[in-house]
């Protein structure tokens, strides 16, 4: 029986960090609502009393209201304090603060129309050479065959493995047009763009089965772009790449 | 009916049509203030960029950059002869100005006959990209320019019996918009030719 | 009136314009009188939306009810080669998408906005007799037609319309078949045309001001237009540029927007690359982000004019409202890359962007509070107009207030792109400015027209729309924090889109009932033309200078040009007979002091 993973609101949140996301969406909408609720109420309760009806006049002299000036006062202060003390240093946080790359898991994602292509370094942990030349059906990364570091590098469509309680950190990047790597369980969303390699890392906590989605227009098969993410124990991870590497021998 | 079509407004001190052009002019300082920013941006970010004075002809636009130079000096100049009431003067330099721009566009039509040949096109690189898509959106502005001008050399001159001012206003209206071609003429020159 | 040669003053007269003299193709067709021009504009702007609203009214089929083939229409279109048997194709659900967006901004909007009510009102509140450059401003509204024609054509050429969003991003939009060029030769016409126009109005306002007009007296309707006319005036040119360096990608093969290396199904591309895919957002943004505020200032100002007159006490805080305004104008350049937080610019441009949006909430914040507080006091007749104008204010406040978390770059990581977006950016839009130009057209409709529009058909057009725009953008900020994407040709495909389908089907069959609730607003439109009940000059009895020339404007609208004595908003001033003090009433008459 699967696990309820998604439902009206949030997604099921299986990483280390991304709570502080849904936090900082959460006071958001708390200050949203406290501001709507307050303009609201002002505005129904001015458009029932000063209605026109016998006997009520308009006021031409309006004494000048004071509290607009805290209200305005009081949102620059909330943006600036949700700007520093929360957004600024929170995306700092995700996109400076790598984790340290012997702890981590290295891994490559190459986006195209319309699939995922991950590619492990194996175990040496160097990424062969590619080269958009040697671009074929088989290869579809254009890994140099002659280059001995990617001999033991594991490449495959869609699948994105990973080990939970570890940080990973994937370079990603596109083969072809613009499209967005998005991890809706781990709060994960970057845009994949050809030219460029962009860092992006996570941690899971948990396992289970979810998914990779694309949130860029990439085309027509954008709505189709539909990876496996699969978050396992370490030693699940292990065993599911060694049996990744035996049949690449094989073939 | 419209008022400040040829006097100024009193306040304002322009007529209409200088502040149209000189709002005109701003947008096209934004036009080509689009095509600098992107010059700038594939210049930095690429891994390198030729020399301007390797590629292109250096002595040919130095020549072109004359004949700007001094077509700006005789609109200014057909301008005057109008504040001076001398309409002949006026269609001399006015006919200069316009002669020079057609020199203009000649030269440039030899650059890029020459470049062609050497099958060089915007499609080689984009140091080649963006050398002629700047010099010919600029060359398209120099083009309308010239029948602009030649518009008020020959039948547009009528206005001159019927209204002096409002033709010395569309005669001034259209020098402003002649320098400022002439002015991304100078900006270009160096970014594209000499950097 | 009579020709006139000669000149006086400052005055130099052109008899080329007077109605009983011409031809009916320069009186109605090529027109250069601004009140002409400004039915032009609205008219087929009100048609561009009707058709844009279309578009998406077959999408919501699609992402009601994936794969099943359309009723009725269906079956028309059943050999048609975008929607075989009736269901349709990826590729025609992104033309739908794409040509949505760019019709609904470019084609309807803006031109009902800026063209529509600024050329027909704009002229008349100031006391002018036209534009300052009839003949341009006749241009524009041709340039805009022609725009209008080339992207309607594109739907017709193999490969179909522009299919890679409005916002075109390369490789995608360079890599696209030809209707991508048609769309950007035809945004080039489109660009230039409000290029025109604002050089137009912006000169018209600082020139041709009626003497006693000085700024602080202007209406704030005339504020928002012009402020709106610099950001169309330097913000457009920079999307020029990038159309042309996109049309030479596609048609002369440069590689301004195309890095190297492309692969694109299985084969390198003829690109000799170099290029930068961000160079395009970039210079796109310039122009996109001032362009929403040029879809929301025209908005606020007719919320103002139909506020206070029928609240009939002044605006709240005018001072406030302009130097807001002015201050909105200026900052909505320097914002764009907030639409840019996930393409790696780095963490300072990042930061730098986040703040000057926070910032640029402040005067947004300014304005809507001082409107609804402009309601204190008043003594509020709830018209038509003024249900609409009404209805604005809070559904502009929860679409500025979605902007928030969008805004701010760690919460936008889970919400960018996704129908939160959709959400935040159509209540701006949707209930906010298309309320807004709704009560703009019932509320001038009487100066245009002589007529007034139906009362009844006018509640039941507005009680139904708002129900049901509610119904259709409420629940897309659910589906956003379930982090369901934009553009998605089939919604459940997906995991994590399943789960919120029923909300798909609930707001397809809302956007088809508010497509429903238009229908009395067309009767409507139509038949008070000609069998509305006609009123006098001034029937909602304002003070601004259109409500004193006669039902519809003659040419020239004022037999002698106008003096202004007072400010824009008059009313209820005490010691007076009447509860209004026109603008142009001589100081001394009706028995009250002048308010400067």
């Amino acid at each position: 029986m699967n696990p309820k993973y998604y439902g009206w609101g949030f997604p099921i949140d299986i990483s280390k960090h991304g709570w502080q996301i849904d936090q900082l969406i959460t006071i958001l909408h708390v200050f949203m609502a406290v501001l709507f609720i307050g303009w609201f109420a002002f505005f129904i309760y001015t458009i029932i009393r000063f209605r026109q009806r016998p006997g009520h006049k308009a006021e031409f002299h309006i004494k000048h209201f004071k509290t607009p000036t805290y209200l305005e006062a009081g949102v620059a202060l909330t943006e600036f304090v949700l700007l520093f003390a929360f957004s600024i240093p929170l995306w700092h946080f995700f996109r400076n603060e790598m984790p340290p790359k012997d702890k981590s898991l290295q891994v490559r994602v190459v986006a195209e129309q319309f699939a995922w292509n991950i590619h492990y370094p194996g175990k040496d942990g160097a990424f062969g050479k590619t080269d958009p030349k040697l671009i074929s059906a088989t290869n579809p990364l254009g890994l140099d065959p002659n280059d001995p570091e990617g001999k033991d590098d594991i490449i495959t469509l869609n699948q994105l493995h990973i080990p939970v309680d570890m940080p990973v950190i994937v370079d990603l990047s596109s083969k072809d047009v613009i499209h967005s790597f998005t991890l809706p369980v781990m709060r994960v969303k970057q845009d994949a763009i050809p030219g460029q390699m962009i860092p992006v890392w996570f941690e899971a906590k948990s396992t289970g089965n979810f998914e990779i989605a694309c949130a860029q227009l990439c085309g027509l098969g954008h709505y189709r772009m539909r990876g496996f993410f699969i978050v396992e124990s370490k030693a699940d991870f292990g065993k599911w790449l060694d049996g990744q590497a035996a049949e690449k021998v094989s073939q | 009916m419209i008022r400040y079509i040829s006097k100024p407004h009193p306040i304002t001190g322009v007529t209409n049509s200088k502040l149209g052009v000189w709002c005109f002019l701003a947008s096209e300082v934004m036009l080509f203030g689009g095509l600098f920013s992107a010059f700038l941006m594939l210049r930095i970010g690429a891994d390198s960029w030729p020399h301007g004075w390797e590629l292109l002809n250096v002595p040919l636009a130095t020549m072109n950059t004359l004949f700007l130079i001094t077509s700006s000096v005789t609109m200014v100049m057909a301008w005057a002869s109008l504040a001076l009431k001398d309409i002949k003067k006026y269609r001399l330099y006015m006919a200069a100005t316009i002669l020079l721009g057609i020199g203009f566009l000649i030269v440039k039509g030899f650059e890029y006959a020459h470049k062609f040949e050497g099958h060089h096109f915007p499609s080689t690189n984009n140091f080649y990209a963006i050398y002629f898509t700047l010099t010919g959106l600029h060359g398209l502005h120099v083009l309308g320019g010239v029948l602009v001008n030649t518009y008020f050399l020959f039948p547009g001159s009528g206005l001159w019996k019927k209204d002096p001012d409002q033709f010395m206003g569309r005669v001034e209206a259209a020098g402003l918009y002649w320098h400022f071609v002439d002015l991304v003429w100078i900006f270009l020159f160096p970014v594209l030719y000499l950097l | 009136m009579a020709g006139r040669t000669g000149r006086r003053k400052g005055f130099a007269v052109s008899d080329q314009h007077h109605s009983n003299e011409l031809p009916f193709w320069r009186q109605y067709i090529f027109s250069q009188d601004h009140k002409v021009i400004g039915m032009q504009y609205a008219v087929t702007g009100l048609l561009f939306l009707l058709f844009g609203f279309c578009l998406m009214m077959l999408m919501r089929w699609q992402l009601a009810y994936p794969g099943k083939p359309l009723p009725f229409l269906g079956n028309f279109l059943a050999e048609s080669p975008v929607m075989p048997g009736g269901i349709m194709l990826p590729e025609f659900y992104n033309q739908l998408g794409a040509m949505h967006g760019t019709i609904m901004v470019f084609m309807g909007v803006v031109p009902l906005a800026v063209g529509g009510f600024g050329n027909f009102v704009l002229p008349l509140q100031i006391g002018a007799p036209d534009m300052a450059f009839p003949k341009l401003n006749m241009m524009s509204y041709w340039f805009y037609f022609i725009g209008g024609v080339i992207m309607i054509a594109s739907f017709f050429i193999p490969g179909g319309a522009a299919q890679s969003g409005w916002t075109s991003y390369p490789p995608l939009s360079n890599i696209a078949p030809l209707g991508q060029t048609f769309w950007l030769i035809g945004m080039a016409f489109l660009i230039n045309s409000s290029l025109l126009g604002s050089i137009n109005f912006i000169v018209t306002t600082v020139q041709l001001r009626a003497e006693g007009l000085s700024f602080f007296r202007l209406p704030f309707f005339v504020w928002s237009q012009f402020v709106t006319s610099f950001l169309l005036l330097l913000a457009f040119p920079p999307l020029m540029a990038a159309a042309v360096l996109q049309l030479m990608d596609r048609l002369a093969g440069s590689s301004f927007f195309m890095p190297s290396g492309l692969v694109v199904n299985g084969a390198t591309t003829p690109w000799a690359g170099g290029g930068s895919p961000i160079l395009w957002q970039h210079l796109f943004w310039f122009l996109a982000h001032p362009e929403v505020y040029v879809l929301i200032l025209p908005a606020m100002g007719i919320v103002a004019e139909v506020m206070s007159c029928n609240t009939r006490k002044p605006l709240y805080g005018y001072k406030a409202l302009v130097y807001s305004v002015i201050f909105l104008g200026f900052l909505s350049f320097i914002v764009w890359a907030h639409h840019m937080f996930l393409t790696s610019m780095g963490t300072q441009m990042n930061s730098f962007f986040q703040i000057t949006t926070m910032i640029i909430s402040i005067p947004s914040v300014v304005i809507l509070t001082t409107l609804i507080l402009s309601l204190w006091g008043g003594s509020i007749r709830f018209t038509v107009p003024m249900l609409f104008a009404l209805a604005f204010l809070p559904m502009f406040g929860i679409g500025g207030l979605t902007g928030l978390p969008l805004g701010l770059a760690a919460s936008d990581i889970h919400l960018h792109d996704t129908y939160y977006v959709i959400g935040h950016f159509h209540y701006v839009v949707a209930p906010g400015t298309i309320f807004a130009l709704f009560a703009g057209v019932y509320h001038w409709f009487p100066k245009v027209t002589g007529r007034k529009m139906s009362d009844i058909l006018g509640k039941i057009h507005f009680w139904f729309s708002f129900v049901f725009i509610n119904g259709v953008f409420m629940p897309m900020f659910i589906m956003g924090l379930a982090g369901v994407s934009r553009r998605l040709y089939d919604p459940v495909q997906y995991a994590h889109a399943q789960s919120v389908q029923p909300l798909n089907v609930f707001i397809s069959i809302c956007a088809w009932c508010l497509g429903l609730a238009q229908i009395p607003f067309i009767i409507n439109f139509f038949s008070s033309i000609f069998f509305g009940k006609k009123v006098d000059d001034n029937p909602w009895e304002a003070t601004t200078l259109e409500w004193t020339v006669p039902s519809p404007p003659p040419h020239g609208n004022f037999a002698k040009p106008p003096v202004v004595y007072r400010g824009p908003y008059e009313y209820s001033v005490p010691g007076c007979a009447k509860d209004f003090l026109p603008q142009n009433l001589p100081a001394g008459q009706a028995g009250a002091a002048e308010v400067k």
